[in-house]
């Protein structure tokens, strides 16, 4: 079998320290803040052109689910994850893709259903993935990804690396029996597995009371025999620390760690829903919480940053996107005639 | 020294497992019980629990898990205990594994090994043929030996194949069948089928266990003048259609048998074929035999009425014949 040979990206975010106004020697915990800032406004502004402007201009179809608000928990956990590491992102995920060095470009093409998109155009939009870059494409069924991503988990044991794997979901994917399979089986063989939860407190118009009888997601770890923790899943360099607790515990051998993210959504489900079923005092509330106003204030409070860093920073983002949405826009759909081709290998006969 | 169907497939586990290390099973109680059939028996004691892995019972799980494992490089070969409960991992089946290499080019080379079939006084919870589930699903590669031989061979290239393999065993045929097997490593390809018998004026298309019941009427048959061909398909997805082909135009007859229950099995989708391809070759109607559309009794009267056998085969043949 050709195994996809891993490809490792190099981190456009890295690029930043050139562009940034101060070429002093940043600490460490300022490169963090750095980094999920711009990777937090860019899949802010490329979500919001996906669902507030193609979308609605009819040249993107189907199914557009995003994770407004919800920035900082792929971000946070991206920037913990090491380039081996294999990702499952959620459908609210997509930060994980650029920062595994997937490019704007292709992102575009696939919700325009390209040739061009990670998946040719059989998959639309986020349903996308890459295993040379070790980020699995999403399964439609909720929490199907869990027990994969044990398996893969599994995999990384046998093979006697001390890679991770890290799986994403949102708090209603938590009612299904996979995610409750998957664990269990990743528990006992203790695979390396971080559960990544983000509860954003609706699982499309359904509520987490009408979800799950407990308070916490986290509180179904202890049935598993797993450690748990509850993080800020607003504040990305939160979410990176409980990563990073995480994938050191399944690092070492310990087996799976739950983490649960707090955070909202901060739009519909998907494009379609106008979420009237969500009380406007919560969007107000969680609005005063939003991940990148958070870190654009940390980064000034710390003197990390001045404010016309920060505007460049959104600046580039909005011009890499602008670029990117006019280059897929004017790139080929498939050809019908591909129809048939990749339902199994082809052999030469 | 002959080898059962059962030891066939043991022993072409066990060579995959020796010759690539990749190669790892999992399952419920496959590592110290050697599997509710003791298909994987002693397969322990020599490869080890990193190797033979016990899980919990979680079919989905089970799927699940074994996609991940391939899409990290290793060969992973799940058992389900029995093919009925292969429903509580439908979803990963068809939805994921099937789909992955069209959708998003990440081939999941798995095989899925489903004990199947009646016969044994299972119940409707432990004698289904459910092979019409995954044939209607493109990206499944649905594998149901009826011979030692072809047992051994399918299993190896089933795990050397680079597509997910629904592998049916039945559980009549484990330690019914026997034959000498061919020395040293030998593969049977996937997607195609092998004339079983030989035959002039008929034929039988089946598979599995029904290979042997054809097999018995055409040796009754023969004392009667008539020669009926049998092809044992081995493999539904992809079909081998031009063997089927091949064989009526030279019959004109064809009398397609299968053990799963009539409406939507996949017999119809052979005399689709047959009537779409060769009809004007064809001198009679294509029959189908196939069990009734009721679960899978358990009470042997019951059962017996349930399952074709060589009698129920040996009317449609005659009628047939007379046609
Ligand atoms: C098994 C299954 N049932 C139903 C759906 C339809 N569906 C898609 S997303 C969703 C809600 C998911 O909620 P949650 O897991 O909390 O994630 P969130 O969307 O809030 O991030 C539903 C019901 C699905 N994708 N899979």
């Amino acid at each position: 079998m050709t195994v996809a040979k891993l490809e490792l990206s190099t981190d456009p975010a890295l690029k930043l320290d050139a562009d940034s106004s101060s070429g002093a020697k940043l600490s460490p915990r300022a490169e963090l803040a750095r980094r999920a800032l711009y990777y937090m406004s860019l899949m802010r502004e490329a979500e919001d052109r996906i669902e507030r402007k193609l979308y609605r201009q009819g040249k993107i179809l189907g199914g557009v689910y995003v994770g407004r608000g919800q920035e900082a928990i792929p971000v946070g956990a991206g920037l913990a994850a090491r380039p081996e590491d294999v990702l499952f992102p959620s459908h609210r995920d997509l930060a994980l893709y650029f920062m595994r060095g997937i490019s704007l470009r292709e992102v575009f093409a696939q919700y325009m259903g390209r040739a061009a998109g990670l998946t040719r155009g059989r998959d639309g939009n986020m349903h996308m993935g890459d295993l040379r870059k070790r980020i699995v494409a999403i399964i439609s069924a909720m929490a199907a990804s869990v027990p994969v991503a044990a398996g893969a988990a599994m995999a990384l044991k046998y093979q006697g690396k001390d890679d991770v794997v890290f799986v994403f979901f949102g708090d209603g994917a938590t009612s299904r029996g996979d995610w409750h399979e998957g664990i269990n089986l990743a528990a006992v063989q203790k695979a390396p597995l971080v559960l990544l939860c983000n509860n954003n407190q609706y699982a499309y118009s359904t509520p987490l009371d009408k979800q799950m009888a407990c308070a916490n997601v986290a509180d179904r770890a202890p049935g598993y025999g797993i450690p748990a923790e509850i993080a800020d899943g607003n504040d990305p360099l939160a979410v990176y620390d409980a990563c990073e607790r995480a994938a050191a515990h399944a690092r070492s051998g310990n087996g799976p760690y739950l983490i649960e993210c707090k955070t909202f959504r901060m739009t519909g489900h998907s494009a379609h829903d106008p979420a009237d079923y969500v009380p406007k005092e919560l969007f107000e509330l969680w609005e005063q919480r939003c991940p990148i106003r958070r870190v654009e204030r940390r980064l000034l409070d710390e003197g990390w940053d001045s404010p016309a860093a920060i505007e460049a920073v959104h600046a580039r983002v909005r011009r890499e996107i602008d670029e990117a949405i006019e280059w897929a826009e004017n790139s080929p759909y498939p050809d019908p005639s591909e129809l048939l081709d990749g339902v199994f290998e082809r052999k030469e006969s | 020294m002959p080898t059962t169907y059962v030891e066939a497939i043991r022993e072409g586990l066990r060579e995959e497992m020796e010759r690539d290390p990749n190669v790892f099973l999992l399952g419920e109680d496959i590592g110290i019980y050697g599997g509710a059939f003791k298909v994987t028996q002693g397969l322990l004691d020599q490869f080890g629990g990193r190797r033979i892995v016990d899980t919990p019972i979680s079919e989905s799980a089970i799927v699940g898990a074994a996609i991940g494992a391939s899409f990290m490089g290793l060969r992973p070969v799940a058992e389900m205990q029995f093919a009925d409960f292969i429903s509580c991992g439908f979803d990963q089946i068809v939805n994921f594994a099937a789909k992955c290499r069209y959708r998003w080019n990440a081939p999941a080379p798995l095989v899925l090994r489903a004990p199947c079939g009646g016969g044994i006084h299972g119940g409707p919870y432990h004698s289904q043929q459910n092979e019409a589930w995954f044939t209607h699903t493109p990206g499944l590669k649905v594998v149901l030996p009826a011979t030692a031989r072809d047992a051994k061979g399918l299993i190896k290239s089933a795990i050397r194949d680079n597509d997910p393999v629904i592998f049916y065993e039945h559980k009549a045929l484990y330690r019914r069948v026997k034959e000498d097997l061919p020395e040293g490593d030998y593969t049977v390809p996937i997607g195609k089928a092998s004339v079983h018998r030989e035959g002039r004026h008929m034929s039988i298309v089946t598979y599995s266990a029904m290979v042997h019941v054809a097999a018995e009427v055409a040796a009754l048959m023969e004392r009667e003048g008539l020669s009926i061909e049998v092809i044992d398909l081995r493999t539904l997805t992809p079909l081998d259609e031009e063997t089927i082909l091949a064989s009526v135009r030279k019959t004109s007859k064809a009398i397609v048998l299968h053990e799963a229950n009539l409406t939507g099995g996949f017999g119809g989708e052979i005399a689709a074929r047959i009537t779409e391809k060769a009809f004007e070759y064809l001198d009679g109607p294509v029959l189908r035999l196939a069990a009734p559309d009721t679960p899978v009794p358990f009470s042997p009267p019951l059962e017996e009425a349930y399952l074709p056998n060589a009698q129920k085969l040996l009317e449609k043949v005659r009628w047939l014949a007379a046609y």
